[in-house]
């Protein structure tokens, strides 16, 4: 049989050669700093008149928390929202990069952007990247062909349903989507699941964390609920308050002139050409 | 139970079972409904069968992201290829334009398909794609995790000139049977129909599927197992 080594073509595509070498010197113990990590819990349903995205927002450094109230429901065009989990500088870069690309469509088309469209630029910049662009996302919106739910892996293979979750929390979460989902829930009914779903992964999962935030879009209209539940507030505070002296202290006033080093000679001889 | 937590950033794959089969006057592709990453049913109503043209229909097996990535293009070079012909793709060219990309990108892919459809010209064919980018005409073809245990089956039970009924039949027994041993195979089963007279899908879920060896009946609670017969439940 033939030899992979040998009969790789010798154009097309990306080389992760780089990657390669990085994965091999990992294993002989070289490591790289790690990334700012949203270990995540995001979900999203359909109710009887849209979409409903929810996410927490703690976003980790390995097993410190660098973000208390980060932002994971991500804008993508009017009518569609994206929740990302995974490396925050991907899932941040891989929506900005296509929520812009959506904007020129519609300057170009002059017509309300789809969640197809948005799902095929995802997925095809994903699967060039093999994986090595790090984000796991959960698309929603409404369009002029209905609600519309997808999941996205970072891999570029993508899911069609009526209740997703990504992220760490994933499990949590998806435990109370089996056992409370139905099919045409109302929007109170949805929000209510949608909040106990992120709950249930902040309080279960050590990667999921703070507030709820929570994502309505219906036909025409969205609704970007930041914060909707804090579940977490900040257990104390000094009922004296903290106060600090208005004015810095003076601990010195004498002033020593620095002695210019370099003396600048005016004219002189013209440089060279 | 160990979860890892590679397990999650996995490659989302179908460790599955997908058949097709001819019958006397065309094709049935069958599918289970499983994808997983690592340990983790990632979707347990996912559908295999993927739509190329009105009347040819593809089966995945392996890397998801890979095989809708093929899929994809190949339903795109097809349109193009109907319009500019006029008429219906045939069923060999659909079958060799997923040979084509899976061949000739055989070291970054990781997927086995089978192509299934009816055309005016060759009636009812099957083609299956396996790893290194061949292609097999079969009356039946196999593929997927669960596949390993069905050659026997097949070997038996397949016949030449069955109905559209038998056929039928014989893919949903063969993919409950699959489910039934193949750990990463499950939840329902999916049909797709495909011959002269045009295109059926038809859906069995899970709990409707036929039980084999030392399974038990869908039961919604421990509760229900203890009402039923026995009072001691632990003699159960």
């Amino acid at each position: 049989m033939s030899n992979s080594a040998i009969d790789v073509p010798s154009r097309g595509g990306f080389s992760f050669d780089l990657c390669r070498r990085n994965d091999m010197l990992a294993k002989k113990g070289v490591n790289l700093p790690s990334f700012r990590k949203t270990g995540t819990t995001i979900v999203g349903l359909i109710f009887q008149d849209g979409v409903i995205l929810g996410a927490d927002t703690r976003a980790t450094e390995g097993p410190i928390v660098c973000d208390k109230n980060c932002e994971k429901i991500h804008y993508m065009a009017p009518n569609i929202y994206c929740c990302g989990a995974g490396t925050a500088a991907d899932t941040e870069a891989v929506t900005d990069m296509v929520s812009s690309q959506l904007q020129l469509h519609r300057y170009h088309t002059g017509r309300e952007s789809r969640v197809v469209t948005a799902l095929t630029l995802l997925k095809k910049h994903l699967f060039n990247y093999q994986g090595y662009v790090q984000a796991a996302l959960v698309l929603g919106g409404v369009d002029c062909t209905g609600p519309h739910l997808h999941t996205i892996y970072p891999h570029g293979s993508t899911d069609t349903l009526p209740f997703a979750t990504m992220g760490s929390g994933s499990l949590a979460a998806m435990a109370m989507f089996e056992s409370k989902y139905k099919e045409g829930l109302t929007k109170d009914e949805g929000i209510q699941l949608v909040v106990d779903a992120i709950c249930s992964g902040i309080f279960n999962d050590l990667g999921s964390g703070s507030n709820v935030d929570v994502c309505v879009i219906t036909k025409g209209h969205k609704e970007y609920l930041r914060n909707h539940l804090l579940p977490n507030p900040r257990t104390f505070v000094n009922a004296k308050g903290y106060s600090f002296p208005k004015k810095t202290e003076v601990l010195l006033t004498k002033i020593t002139p620095l002695r210019e080093r370099v003396e600048v000679v005016e004219g002189g001889d013209a440089m060279e050409e | 139970m160990d979860l890892k937590m590679e397990d999650f950033n996995a490659p989302h794959s179908m460790g599955t079972t997908i058949i097709g089969v001819t019958y006397n006057g065309g094709v049935v592709l069958g599918a289970d409904s499983r994808t997983s990453t690592g340990v983790y049913v990632a979707n347990r109503a996912s559908d295999k069968i993927t739509q190329l043209t009105d009347n040819v229909y593809l089966c995945r097996s392996g890397s998801a992201a890979d095989s809708q990535t093929v899929s994809d293009y190949v339903r795109y070079f097809l349109h193009q290829h109907t319009i500019q012909l006029g008429q219906p793709a045939t069923v060999k060219v659909a079958a060799n334009l997923v040979r084509l990309l899976s061949y000739n990108n055989k070291n970054f892919l990781q997927t086995g398909m089978i192509v299934g459809g009816w055309d005016k010209y060759e009636g009812g064919k099957i083609y299956g794609v396996p790893l290194g980018g061949t292609i097999i005409e079969q009356p039946f073809a196999i593929g997927g995790s669960g596949s390993s245990y069905l050659y026997g089956f097949f070997d038996q039970a397949w016949k030449e000139g069955m109905t559209e009924e038998e056929a039928e039949q014989l893919v949903v027994k063969a993919v409950s049977l699959a489910i039934a041993r193949d750990g990463a195979s499950g939840g329902v089963v999916r049909t797709v129909t495909i011959n002269s007279e045009g295109v059926s899908r038809k859906f069995y879920p899970g709990d409707t599927l036929p039980l084999w060896h030392e399974e038990l009946e869908p039961q919604n609670s421990l509760l229900d197992m203890m009402n039923v017969a026995s009072p001691e439940p632990m003699n159960m």
